[in-house]
């Protein structure tokens, strides 16, 4: 099993739920995070002080996968999230040694 | 002359007084909003707090030193009863009285006291011990906002006898250029000495944390001022129409100004700019409300709204933190509007007041609004410094250092002003309720 986490823009969070519904993913979890890549920050204003906000607002959204569904899942969500601009975000991929759902005690793909 | 009173009158200066007393959580919204999350409970306490205090100083003897036609300087320290026993405002300095109660003439005074001693809490936010801040809000009243207060709103008995220095010599500050906005806005200044920094000023981000909150209360402020002006005129006639309109439209003038210079030098027209313009208008125009033109108003707005976004920046040159600009709007604002009267002030709007340089009356009336403004400057600095010293050497005017980091809402009031629980129980994150005493 495999757990991709994706860092992306708020506003494509929408559009990839939807992609991945599409291709019978059915459950994910969202969080907001906040960061910066090669995108930086931004400058805000107020009553004439700048200030430079280098964190920038981004969701994080994690999904476990079979290791066979992987590939196509990232490939999912990286054309989904994508604007073709800089600060679009990244995908990543990690090994997983056990998933166990709660309700029912399942283990392994089961539980998936 | 019979003391006749006139339901009109009455029903609006009760009314200017309910606006005014309004300002007042206005004002807490508006400072509120602009400090950090973890000091904005503390920053509306200060003002809520005064609203406590400041009454009932009044009543005991805040209104006779203020209104009680005492010497050139204060007015009688005694109990007052706050005149409950007269029926009307007796004759001012020979002209006609005043149609309304005694009674409703100190409880709009009364607003103006609270609004005065809450603006200053602006420039010592995140920093100030409550317990302090109270004993201060009591002293500084009685030292500084009674006599003030006496000095260019109190116009003496039928013949002039026990009227103010500064109006006995023919101030024009119809409501309160001088009393509340230079006076508070020195205030701030001392006090801002006093305190010292914030930790981490000019380093850490200070950003406003809830600009919305900020706008409901420039909302709240601009609704109260018609109060504020408007019901000076103490009665429902043409001098409180004038100031109505000419409040109108420095406020909208300012805010304009304000937000032009932002689009020159930043790039963006801010809403934290609108709402400081708007302010900053309403403040200059609190002096000259009824001696100027609607021109003139018009005027005084524009140099407000400019002069007040640029004399702001200020503070980061001559190092002083005014956390939230007391002294760039109501203390630049205020002088502003003071002076201005000595050059727009025409008698052709208002019969009792006097032409300034531009409308042929010549330096007259600019020398003495100059007087008013370095008497007031000179005065409140000094007397607030020295209050703010001894509270400082005696009792300690700041919280600890780490208190500060840590957020004053939680350290002074055991308190946090927002909660984003998931589960919707009180107090901040993995909290319990654990019984109640």
């Amino acid at each position: 099993m495999k757990l991709i986490t994706a860092i992306v823009k708020p506003f494509k969070l929408e559009d990839i739920k939807v992609a991945l519904e599409g291709r019978g993913i059915h459950g994910m979890t969202v969080s907001e995070a906040s960061g910066y890549g090669r995108q930086r920050g931004h400058t805000e204003v107020y009553r004439g002080a700048e200030y430079t906000v280098d964190l920038v607002p981004k969701v994080r959204i994690e999904v476990l996968v079979d290791d066979a569904d992987a590939d196509s899942v990232v490939t999912t969500i990286v054309d989904a999230a994508n604007t073709g601009r800089i600060g679009d975000g990244k995908v990543w991929v990690v090994p997983v040694d056990s998933v166990v759902r709660v309700r029912t005690g399942e283990k392994g793909s089961e539980a998936l | 002359m019979t003391n006749q009173i006139s339901s009109g009158d009455t029903a609006w200066v009760l009314v200017a007084a309910a606006m005014v007393l309004l300002m007042t959580p206005g004002l807490a919204f508006l400072y509120g909003g602009m400090t950090r999350a973890k000091s904005t409970l503390n920053m509306m306490m200060m003002s809520f707090a005064t609203m406590g205090i400041v009454t009932l100083l009044w009543v005991i003897f805040g209104y006779s030193i203020s209104f009680g036609h005492g010497g050139s300087f204060i007015g009688p320290i005694s109990f007052s009863d706050l005149g409950a026993n007269e029926s009307a405002l007796p004759l001012v300095n020979g002209t006609a009285p005043y149609a309304i109660p005694v009674l409703a003439f100190a409880a709009f005074q009364l607003t103006f006291a609270i609004i005065t001693t809450a603006l200053i809490s602006g420039s010592i936010a995140d920093r100030t011990k409550f317990i302090s801040w109270c004993l201060f809000a009591g002293l500084w009243a009685t030292l500084v906002y009674f006599p003030i207060a006496h000095w260019s709103f109190d116009f003496g008995d039928a013949n002039g006898a026990g009227a103010g220095w500064l109006a006995a010599r023919g101030l024009q500050d119809f409501a309160g250029g001088t009393v509340v906005e230079i006076n508070s806005g020195i205030a701030g200044l001392a006090m801002a000495v006093v305190l010292g920094k914030r930790v981490g000023w000019r380093k850490d981000p200070m950003r406003p944390h809830n600009v919305p909150l900020v706008l409901i209360g420039a909302g709240l402020l601009w609704f109260g001022w018609f109060g504020f002006n408007a019901g000076s005129a103490l009665g429902a006639n043409h001098l409180a129409a004038l100031a109505f309109m000419n409040t109108q439209i420095a406020g909208a003038v300012a805010l304009m100004g304000w937000l032009v210079v932002e689009k020159v030098r930043d790039g963006h027209p801010t809403s934290l700019g609108a709402a400081s313009g708007a302010v900053a208008g309403l403040v200059a125009i609190t002096p000259s409300c009824a001696f100027v033109s609607p021109i003139g108003a018009a005027v005084i707005g524009l140099l407000a709204g400019v002069i007040c976004s640029l004399a702001i920046g200020l503070k980061y040159r001559l190092g002083y933190d005014d956390s939230l600009d007391v002294v760039g709007l109501h203390g630049v604002g205020g002088i502003i509007g003071t002076l201005a009267i000595g050059f727009f002030g025409t008698k052709a709007v208002n019969s009792a007041g006097k032409d300034g340089l531009f409308y042929g009356g010549g330096t007259q009336l600019l020398s003495v609004q100059a007087l008013g403004v370095v008497a007031v400057i000179a005065y409140s600095f000094i007397v607030t410094f020295a209050i703010g010293k001894f509270l400082d050497k005696t009792i300690g005017m700041r919280i600890s250092r780490d208190d500060e980091v840590e957020g004053v809402d939680l350290t002074e009031h055991a308190e946090t002003g927002y909660e984003f629980d998931g589960r919707g129980g009180g107090g901040a994150v993995g909290s319990t309720f654990s019984g109640h005493s």
